[in-house]
């Protein structure tokens, strides 16, 4: 009982932090249509900007936690932001009008680019990096089960932005623009929206959730690499889909399930963790298979 | 529309150059001046297969370094008559696909006359058919799986695999039952749990130990795999803790060990990992391998070896840091092995294909003292020195607790 609990746990972290990632698909994807494959790398360069930020400190602002967390999230946030727009500008925006195959290849193309940039041009990046151990250590004891506050944090953050997120997007005039956009871009300019803005927008609020993940990831695990982007990138894609691409709900919901099914499946299927990834995608085949847009999403609108 | 098309088309082209270039970054080094040597018949070289990016690049920047110390001093020494020596490094990542094609880049060159390397027993595996298909001689710092010399029934029915295949360094079948006696008899741990990463070497070394702890009294309570690339462990680490095992052996390498151990910690499991040449780097420790964990390597402790002191002094020198790693007195010795055997082969002739064969011969044969000790090869390429030692994290750094030779 105490090891499915402990397990239960685990795997709501896990989810967590796939969370935080697949919002930021099915925003993107919600609004252009668009399989963003470069978002995984957006989550990496905001985990090496987050260490960037960190190592250029001085010194005694090192040793503060409450000064130098805080510096690290901002610097991470602003990596991801900075490098989504640069993205949207010049790898997206200008095939806005093209088939949908031409985009989906330029984000392939664009996340090899960023992984090699970093291996190339981040001091060491080519082996795994050793995160600074800023956070607070130790763990939360619940009975048997122990979570560390790293990922107890994650967890808050991770819900807590994504309620945050969903609120806005129902409740506020960018909101509004963006599910217009979303539902008919023509017919949402003619009513005055800037498409171009929202989907910068849309583009920021994905890097921001990534550029928070991207840090507490360094924080949870305490090292980084360039593979982590598209390991956590392909698991919030399959979250995404899971949950329908689209809905933000649905997101979290994926994401959470799929971190469950990855520790439950370790610990009970048969061959364990060896095989936790085989059972993770069966589900995502079965519901692909029986309800194609996926746990939350709408069947697809077919546009006149 | 198409102006827009045109400029996305250049970054999508401009984007694959800069992939294409890091690919092919031409890594070749000259291995230092020819001095005052005879160097009239042409340049020769000496490749060297090893992850030069990537988790383990730390290990194989130190097998490449190596081994270009070794040809810089043969050049100075004018060991090879007539000839000028050079190194060709190519980086395989640790990638048995990229260890291919770099074996047939060396492969198609005439005037590479032997390779250092590979790191990974696994890239081992694809490297070593492409290299005997051209007759290269291929001499291993670090392989340790049994089987890349004697087949898969290594222990009964050992049989020669490639003829031109050869190790310096001391195989898994000793190296696993070595850690096991260390783990049972010394440390006294008889409940243990075993962690992979399900590659050939991990796997391999995992299974020699289990086996000899099973022959000590202890038990296996316990057999995970998780993948190389993992980074959250804290699935299997639940599982493991629910087993209550005195201690986790660990057979893989250590970019995932280090994060593992210290997971292991943070998930209310203090107890040693142990592991296995793959994990004995610094970067265990500053990834987080805790005190108390245990590493097996190859050979007796570098630094403590009168015959390696000359090789870390050199190494200094010309390094300017001391980043050797596990592997470089290895590579080291591995590229003396080869240069050795070419000055015999090439003695008063010209090098040509025709001189494959008495090459192979020649490193068959060759015996030398080097930085390991003494560099010897047995009927089946495997070295004859069959030392090892168990080292443990004190600190911030590995302490060698001891050395020896596995006997059963």
């Amino acid at each position: 009982m105490s090891v499915l609990l402990q397990q239960l746990a685990n795997g709501v972290v896990q989810g967590a932090l796939i969370a935080l990632i697949a919002l930021g698909y099915t925003m993107v994807y919600g609004i252009i249509q668009l399989i963003n494959f470069a978002h995984g790398e957006v989550f990496m360069v905001s985990s090496y900007g987050g260490l960037a930020t960190f190592t250029l400190l001085p010194d005694d602002l090192k040793k503060s936690p409450a000064v130098a967390l805080p510096l690290m999230f901002l610097g991470g946030i602003l990596v991801a932001v900075v490098v989504a727009v640069i993205m949207e500008r010049f790898a997206y925006r200008p095939l806005r009008n093209a088939p949908r195959l031409a985009p989906l290849i330029t984000a392939l193309g664009v996340s090899v680019f960023l992984q090699e940039a970093v291996r190339v041009w981040y001091p060491d990046a080519t082996s795994n990096l050793p995160y600074p151990k800023v956070f607070p250590t130790g763990n939360l004891t619940l009975g048997t089960i122990s979570v560390p506050w790293t990922g107890v944090l994650l967890v808050v953050l991770s819900v807590g932005l994504s309620i945050g997120l969903q609120t806005y997007v129902n409740r506020s005039r960018m909101g509004r623009a963006m599910r217009a956009t979303a539902q008919d871009p023509d017919t949402a300019k003619l009513m005055g929206i800037n498409p171009d803005r929202v989907i910068v927008l849309t583009f920021i609020f994905g890097a921001v959730l990534a550029g928070v993940a991207g840090v507490m990831f360094g924080g949870y695990l305490n090292n980084i690499n360039i593979d982590m982007g598209f390991q956590n990138g392909i698991f919030a894609f399959t979250a995404a889909v899971l949950g329908g691409v689209g809905s933000i709900r649905g997101a979290v919901i994926g994401a959470f399930i799929i971190g469950l099914i990855k520790t439950l499946a370790g610990q009970y299927m048969p061959g364990g963790t060896q095989y936790d990834y085989v059972w993770i995608f069966v589900v995502l085949i079965l519901v692909l298979v029986f309800r194609p847009q996926g746990l939350f999403g709408e069947p697809e609108r077919v546009r006149a | 529309m198409r102006k827009h098309l045109v400029k996305s088309a250049a970054i999508v082209g401009a984007t694959l150059l800069v992939v294409a270039a890091c690919g092919t970054n031409d890594k070749t080094e000259a291995g230092g001046t020819g001095g005052s040597c005879d160097t009239s018949k042409g340049t020769l070289t000496v490749g060297v297969v090893a992850p030069l990016s990537g988790n383990l690049s730390a290990l194989g920047i130190g097998i490449k370094q190596s081994a270009e110390l070794a040809v810089d001093e043969a050049n100075k020494k004018c060991t090879v008559k007539g000839y000028k020596l050079q190194v060709s490094a190519q980086d395989d990542e640790a990638n048995p696909a990229k260890g291919a094609q770099a074996a047939t880049k060396l492969s198609t060159d005439p005037n590479v006359v032997g390779v250092v390397g590979t790191l990974n027993s696994s890239v081992a595996q694809t490297v070593q058919p492409i290299l005997q298909g051209k007759k290269i001689p291929q001499v291993s710092p670090a392989n340790t799986n049994p089987s890349l010399t004697r087949g898969n029934e290594f222990l009964t029915a050992p049989k020669r695999q490639f003829d031109n295949y050869f190790r310096v360094c001391a195989t898994d079948d000793l190296q696993g039952p070595f850690a096991a006696n260390y783990m049972v008899e010394k440390a006294g741990k008889k409940k243990i749990a075993i962690i992979t990463d399900g590659k050939t070497y991990g796997k391999g070394l995992a299974d020699e130990f289990s086996k000899q702890v099973a022959k000590k009294g202890g038990t296996i309570v316990g057999n995970e795999t998780i993948g190389e690339k993992d980074t959250d462990f804290s699935g299997v680490v639940s599982k493991i803790k629910a087993l209550a095992p005195e201690a986790v052996y660990y057979g893989g390498e250590y970019p995932a060990a280090g994060p593992l151990s210290k997971q292991l910690k943070d998930g209310g499991l203090n107890v040693p990992l142990m592991g296995g040449d793959g994990i004995y780097d610094q970067k265990f420790i500053d990834l987080g391998g805790k005190e108390g964990d245990l590493a097996t390597s190859v050979g007796a402790p570098t630094e403590s070896l009168d015959t390696a002191k000359a090789f870390v002094n050199a190494y200094k020198e010309k390094f300017g840091k001391e980043d050797y790693a596990a592997y470089g007195a290895f590579s080291y010795d591995a590229a003396n092995a080869i240069i050795g055997a070419l000055a015999k082969t090439v003695e008063g002739g010209e090098w040509g294909d025709a001189k494959r064969d008495a090459m192979l011969t020649n490193v068959g044969s060759y015996s030398g003292s080097g930085a390991t000790g003494e560099v010897k090869f047995d009927q089946y390429g495997d070295s004859t020195n069959k030392v090892l030692t168990v080292y443990q994290v004190a600190g911030t750094k590995w302490d060698d607790v001891q050395t020896g030779e596995y006997t059963g």
